[in-house]
């Protein structure tokens, strides 16, 4: 029979087609990282990471990234103190108080959320939160702040889709048990049903933190995207993802190597989040 | 105490969903009026910045890139699901390559892109390197919608299948891919969104060409990418909110079919 070897055939396609994510995953690393590791030892990891004066077009140029790491950090703190606590309490509303029949529309508008272009979000956030940062603190209303608020708001349908599962994967014997000792529903459930659902939910906001510190093209809109030392939360700054999309258009040489260097950076960053995440998780399964 | 959570509770659910439909609404009290016939027409100039090149472009990408991830990403999950034993280390290390790409920020995306389709390969801007850069992209998002799909097909029926004789392929798209179907449709509709919406990934590999790409190595813009390039130049303000719309039907299109589809899975179980 010739379908013998067609199904070896076939299982080797899928096989191959099943390796082809681990290929993307090496290629992706080596260009990155065989793009900016050599630049980073020559030009030194100490002068990169922690040079505080980026000046590509200077002579001698400096490469300090600093300032954008700095840039990621704070905007990345700010969008988790906005997004975490509306986030999670919202998980919370879906899955404990909100009735079948709203849940029926929220559910799916919590995935529109995050199928919203961050284009579109970065636009919005122009258009709309930066007149009123501007009005109310001066300045071009371009700052770590607006920056916050606008990734705090796309960092939400994240952090609710991870937290309300797990909420929901928390036995309902823990509820029962606790309103039966006398607790209210309220109290039931801040006191044992979300702590015991607290390895989901920290793993949402890790997943939020890498959301954020990756966002590009909404936060270029908004940054101010001023390569200095960030002087204060309602001054422009510049993130590491912005640095890239900014300067890759014109730039040349030992300036283009900095900035693979920068998504190098980046990248470690990222992977770290990813790891931890992965960490948690699986802990969490167990 | 109680009353305290309830409201903060709710005051949060108000605030995000207040904050959705405000940013839906706005966007669509804005742009709908500027939806006007010059903004459609076939040929961007500098005075109509029509987004009907833009238009086909994004369409051009997402049915290429559908066209190479799908495959490839369904493939894996058949692999993944159906052949490979309880402990494989291939399967663990694919999981971990596809969840480390899930991770990946679409400027990493890009860059790299940039770095091997564009320049190592030669193809320079080009529809094709920015198609190969978007396939990555959704691969992940492909094989787990694949992977959940396959698994919640109930194992009896993989057993009549066998005991009626048939061998592992014709079970696998006879009998478990029809009735996974929906559940990967609705992942692959979720590919279609991140595509429609990817702007950093695709700058420097598809490019911001104004026009309809003539050719696989030919460079183009997607309508996210001509939003953000229209609204950086800040003269087009009306014109942004106009693509903003079409991007936003777009995406709800894309939502509601994906909600749809995931619900007769559902309903099938």
């Amino acid at each position: 029979m010739k379908s013998k070897s067609f199904e070896g055939f076939m299982k080797g396609i899928f096989i191959v087609s099943a390796m082809m994510s681990i290929l993307a995953i090496i290629l992706i690393c080596y260009f990155i990282f065989a793009g900016g590791i050599p630049f980073i030892a020559e030009y030194g990891v100490k002068g990169f990471l922690l040079g505080t004066e980026w000046k590509p077009s200077n002579n001698p140029a400096s490469f300090g990234i600093l300032p954008m790491i700095l840039g990621s950090v704070y905007v990345t703190i700010g969008a988790i103190i906005i997004g975490v606590p509306i986030g999670i309490l919202t998980a919370t509303y879906l899955s404990k108080f909100c009735g079948d029949k709203l849940y029926r529309v929220l559910k799916p508008s919590i995935n529109l959320m995050s199928g919203i272009p961050s284009i579109v979000y970065g636009f919005f956030a122009l258009t709309v939160i930066v007149p009123i940062m501007r009005n109310l603190f001066g300045g071009t209303g371009m700052n770590i702040v607006t920056a916050s608020i606008l990734l705090g708001i796309m960092i939400l349908p994240t952090i609710i889709g991870m937290s309300e599962a797990s909420i929901r994967a928390v036995p309902q014997s823990y509820y029962e048990g606790s309103v039966g000792l006398g607790a209210t529903h309220e109290r039931a459930i801040m006191t044992v049903v979300l702590p015991a659902a607290r390895s989901g939910i920290l793993s949402s906001v890790i997943l939020g933190i890498g959301r954020a510190i990756g966002e590009t093209m909404a936060v270029i809109l908004v940054a101010g995207n001023q390569a200095r030392m960030p002087k204060g939360i309602l001054k422009g700054v510049r993130t590491m993802t912005t640095n890239i999309v900014i300067e890759m258009a014109y730039a040349a040489d030992q300036h283009r190597e900095a900035l693979i260097a920068t998504a190098a950076i980046l990248f470690i960053f990222i992977l770290i989040i990813n790891a931890t995440f992965l960490i948690v998780k699986r802990r969490s399964a167990n | 105490m109680s009353k305290v959570i309830r409201y903060a509770v709710k005051i949060s659910a108000f605030l995000t969903f207040g904050i959705l439909f405000f940013i839906i609404g706005y966007i669509l009290f804005r742009g709908i009026p500027h939806l006007t016939p010059s903004l459609f027409s076939l040929k961007y100039t500098t005075e109509n910045v029509s987004l009907f090149p833009a238009m086909i472009t994004t369409i051009l990408i997402v049915a290429l890139t559908l066209l190479i991830a799908t495959p490839i990403g369904v493939f894996t999950g058949f692999y993944l699901v159906e052949y490979a034993k309880k402990g494989n280390k291939l399967v663990e290390i694919v999981r971990i390559a596809t969840e480390t790409l899930s991770g990946i920020p679409s400027i990493v995306y890009g860059l790299f892109g940039m770095l091997f389709f564009v320049i190592r390969l030669g193809f320079q801007y080009s529809l094709i390197a920015g198609t190969l850069t978007a396939s990555i992209m959704v691969l992940p998002l492909i094989i787990r919608s694949t992977e959940e799909a396959l698994m919640s097909v109930d194992d009896s029926l993989r057993e009549a299948s066998f005991g009626l004789g048939a061998g592992k392929l014709r079970t696998i798209f006879r009998v478990v891919l029809p009735v996974a179907m929906p559940g990967i449709l609705s992942g692959v509709i979720l590919a279609i969104g991140r595509v429609v919406g990817e702007t950093a990934a695709l700058m420097y590999t598809l490019g911001t060409a104004t026009k309809i790409p003539n050719g696989f190595f030919s460079s183009g813009r997607t309508l996210a990418l001509h939003m953000y390039l229209l609204s950086t130049e800040g003269m087009h303000v009306n014109e942004s909110y106009a693509t903003g719309v079409i991007l936003l039907i777009i995406v709800l299109m894309i939502n509601s079919l994906s909600t749809y589809l995931s619900n007769r899975l559902m309903k099938g179980r």
